[in-house]
């Protein structure tokens, strides 16, 4: 299964066994920017790693890369004191869920976790949104196909009336998954699609609705004012708006940064998802997000299959990143 | 507050434009905001090391006289090599003597293959060719759904099969031979790098339909990793470009120089839109002075060309030199340039918009208002806004659902606009931003003769006007 193998391993495995020099720092520097950390989060990490390693007075390289990951993976909202299991193993998460056996005795222990996602609404109705082809569509599908096993009633909202296809894409999800699709006629107002599949969920007591919206690059102002007004007309519907998730692919830049911002702004994020982390991709980007909002990762996805989704671990994320 | 990559340069040259002579420091200090410049624009590290080195080389060797100002020359080395990187030329399309031209589109997920499957074919259409669309991605759910859409929006005929990726792609050749179609452009799905058992398959479809052109899609918000993706895909296919989408957000598309530097194939087209006609051929030169703050005055011209009478323009040219433009030229343009996109896509095409000018925001809604206010007068009222009183005012906010207010302070921008075209009119030709950018906009970039008109036509209301309608 090469395809799901440890996505970052051995990347600095020419620091192991040295002492701690300018070089070190160059390679660690080098590291992080190539994750796509960004120079400002890269500088101010590396800035309090120094601090840090002399006060715990850190010698040698090994130690130096082990304080770097504790130092990420609490900045990324791990407990301090918390060292228990993932962090031994950074592919773990991926590979429980990859050989999951779906089923309801297992799905506890194999799949993620709550993720700190709240059920809680009647119906409980969650918002995807995050720009063109990060994979919004896809992480529904498989969250669908999670939470109906989970034994919940769900209903997946087509949202995204603009692009070709994309209701017949989501259609093929609520196939797999037992959820239901609602949609509205084509080019219908986005807006009223959710709003109206929300009092269908209620109607019919389904207690979880998935969102979907239309790709859109957050600097459009006519289309983030249509996606404001669906997390306006979602919050006047008979359920309750729980969490509005902001898809982001693993694989982008710095730019990232101004999509957390402008979606933050427009549409009240309560989570990110981090997709496509089964790819070269390191993610660095969720760094430079994380240091300027506060904003925490729930999920990442992992790959195409329906249960490709894990629930995001800190400690696993930052063996990831510099393995 | 979010910086582009050109205002950036231009933070940089302002400083360096000062000195008489370039010093060692100098070229240190400037490779090393170029450096953060470029890392914050996500090109890769390593190619700002090659970048770097190779600006240094040039620079050492430029033999420094007192005549010249060495910002100039520094500025010129990195445009060329901003160039270069970039593909160097732009990419002809040449048709084999025996159709069909077989066109083979590869990416990661959701980079866009689909989509610009579907903008290709309409180009080519655009072209005088005959094409076909071939659905081989079988893996995304309702991805050949997309697609059929998409062929039947642009009345291009779409072949699939629900068999295999690599048969589809056979039969679909097969198919478009048969139907005397010279263009065949195969989609296929999105691939990791890291996937190696896709990445056999996208090789086998390769090695089954021969393609005479394959394209690499690349995502311009990508980061570091588009190297690695580059990398990949080259060693895996024979590729002969790279296709970059959604240029029209705010990333400053340091993908580009990273994927065309390790590939070593330009960049042929950019995405510029969800629309089916926001696509375009990529010019490395246009693209490399915009990265400098030099405008992409080409591609601007060549929107308006396409939504704007020739004749039209010139009376109305004549007329806003001469300083009679009233507010229903001002109308027309601003529904010319509706027609070209968004404003913000376009400020940033104006050379000489500075920093400044590109981080206004301009909101095409606003622009809305203004239609409706001027929609809203008589048209008296509109050649004479002079006789505009309290109570015509009134009336005129009451048609257009604002504050008499507003209807002010549009007529007062109106004249300001109106005052100062009637001064560039008299000055004749000539830079509208003023001196300093004059130097800059002296190279390749300057529209040819013909189209001075048209330019000016253009610029003026856009730049001065929208800019303080804000």
């Amino acid at each position: 299964m090469s395809k799901k193998r440890r996505p970052f391993a051995g990347f600095l495995s020419s620091l192991k066994q040295r002492g701690i020099d300018d070089a070190t720092w160059d390679e660690l520097e080098d590291a992080l920017i190539l994750a796509d950390a960004g120079v400002s989060s890269t500088t101010d990490l590396l800035e309090r790693l120094k601090k840090q390693a002399r006060a715990e007075k850190v010698r040698d390289a090994d130690a130096l890369v082990a304080l770097l990951k504790r130092q990420i993976a609490e900045d990324l909202g791990a407990d301090g004191a918390d060292q228990d299991g993932q962090d031994d193993d950074a592919g773990a998460a991926s590979a429980d869920i990859d050989n999951a056996d779906i089923d309801n005795a297992d799905i506890d222990s194999a799949g993620p976790g709550d993720a700190g996602l709240c059920v809680d609404g009647q119906p409980a109705v969650w918002l995807f949104v995050g720009v063109n082809g990060v994979g919004k569509t896809t992480t529904i599908g498989k969250l669908a196909a999670l939470y109906t096993q989970k034994g919940h009633k769900v209903v997946l909202a087509a949202g995204d009336t603009f692009r070709a296809a994309a209701v017949e894409q989501l259609g093929m999800w609520a196939e797999r998954s037992g959820a239901e699709l609602t949609c509205g006629a084509e080019g219908a107002d986005p807006s009223s699609v959710v709003f109206d599949s929300i009092q269908h969920a209620a109607a019919v007591g389904a207690d979880l609705v998935m969102a979907d919206t239309a790709g859109r690059l957050h600097n459009r102002t006519n289309l983030m004012e249509e996606l404001a007004k669906i997390r306006r007309v979602a919050g006047k519907a008979s359920g309750k708006v729980t969490e509005v998730l902001l898809v982001i692919d693993a694989s982008t830049g710095q730019n990232g940064l101004a999509q957390a911002r402008q979606f933050t702004q427009t549409a009240e994020v309560t989570g990110l998802v981090l997709t496509k982390l089964d790819g070269s991709a390191k993610g660095g980007i969720v760094l430079a997000i994380n240091h300027e909002l506060d904003i925490p990762i729930k999920l990442v996805g992992l790959g195409e299959s329906i249960t490709d989704v894990a629930e995001f671990s800190p400690q696993a994320f930052a063996e990831g990143l510099l393995g | 507050m979010f910086d582009s990559l050109s205002s950036r340069f231009e933070g940089i040259f302002k400083r360096l434009r000062g000195r008489g002579v370039l010093r060692d420091a100098d070229v240190d200090e400037v490779l090393q905001e170029i450096r953060l410049a470029l890392l914050e624009a996500d090109v890769n590290l390593h190619v700002v090391r090659g970048f770097q080195e190779r600006i240094r080389g040039r620079c050492a060797g430029v033999e420094v006289h007192e005549a010249l100002n060495p910002a100039q020359q520094v500025i010129k080395i990195i445009h060329e090599e901003l160039v270069q990187t970039l593909g160097g030329t732009t990419l002809e399309i040449a048709h084999p003597p025996k159709p069909p031209t077989v066109v083979l589109l590869a990416g990661l997920q959701g980079s866009g293959k689909t989509t610009n499957a579907a903008k290709l074919a309409a180009w080519f259409k655009q072209q005088g060719r005959n094409p076909m669309l071939v659905g081989a991605d079988l893996q995304r759910p309702a991805a050949v759904e997309q697609l059929r859409t998409l062929g039947q929006a642009i009345d291009v005929p779409v072949f699939t099969e629900p068999s295999d990726p690599v048969a589809v792609a056979r039969q679909g050749v097969a198919a478009a031979r048969v139907a005397h179609k010279d263009v065949v452009i195969c989609d296929t799905a999105g691939r990791l790098a890291v996937d190696a058992e896709m990445m056999e398959q996208i090789g086998q479809i390769s090695a089954a339909v021969e393609p005479h052109y394959t394209f690499l899609v690349v995502d311009a918000m990508t980061g570091q990793d588009a190297v690695t993706t580059a990398e990949t895909f080259g060693a895996t296919l024979e590729l002969d470009a790279v296709i970059l989408t959604k240029i029209d957000g705010d990333a400053r598309g340091g993908a580009a120089l990273s994927v065309a530097e390790v590939v070593g194939k330009p960049i042929a087209f950019s995405s510029t839109g969800e629309k089916i006609e926001e696509f375009e051929v990529f010019h490395p030169d246009r693209v490399a002075s915009r990265i400098l703050g030099m405008g992409d005055t080409l591609t601007l011209i060549e929107r308006a060309e396409q939504v704007y009478e020739e004749a039209e323009a010139e009376a109305t040219a004549a007329r806003l030199l001469e300083g009679q433009f009233t507010l229903e030229d001002f109308l027309e343009q601003m529904r010319q340039l509706k027609k070209m996109g968004s404003l913000q896509s376009l400020v940033g095409m104006i050379p000489g918009a500075s920093a400044q000018l590109r981080n206004v925001e301009i909101e095409d809604s606003r622009i809305a208002q203004v239609e409706a206010i001027i929609c809203s007068m008589t048209p008296h009222e509109r050649i004479n806004p002079r006789i505009i009183d309290g109570s015509r005012r009134q009336r005129i906010a009451v048609g257009a659902g604002t504050r008499p207010s507003e209807v002010s302070q549009l007529l007062r921008q109106f004249s300001e606009m109106q005052k100062m075209m009637k001064r560039m009119g008299s000055k004749g030709s000539g830079s509208r931003k003023g001196k300093s950018k004059k130097g800059r906009n002296r190279g390749r970039v300057t529209p040819p003769g013909g189209n001075k008109n048209k330019t000016k036509l253009v610029l003026p209301g856009l730049e001065d006007g929208f800019s303080s309608l804000r």
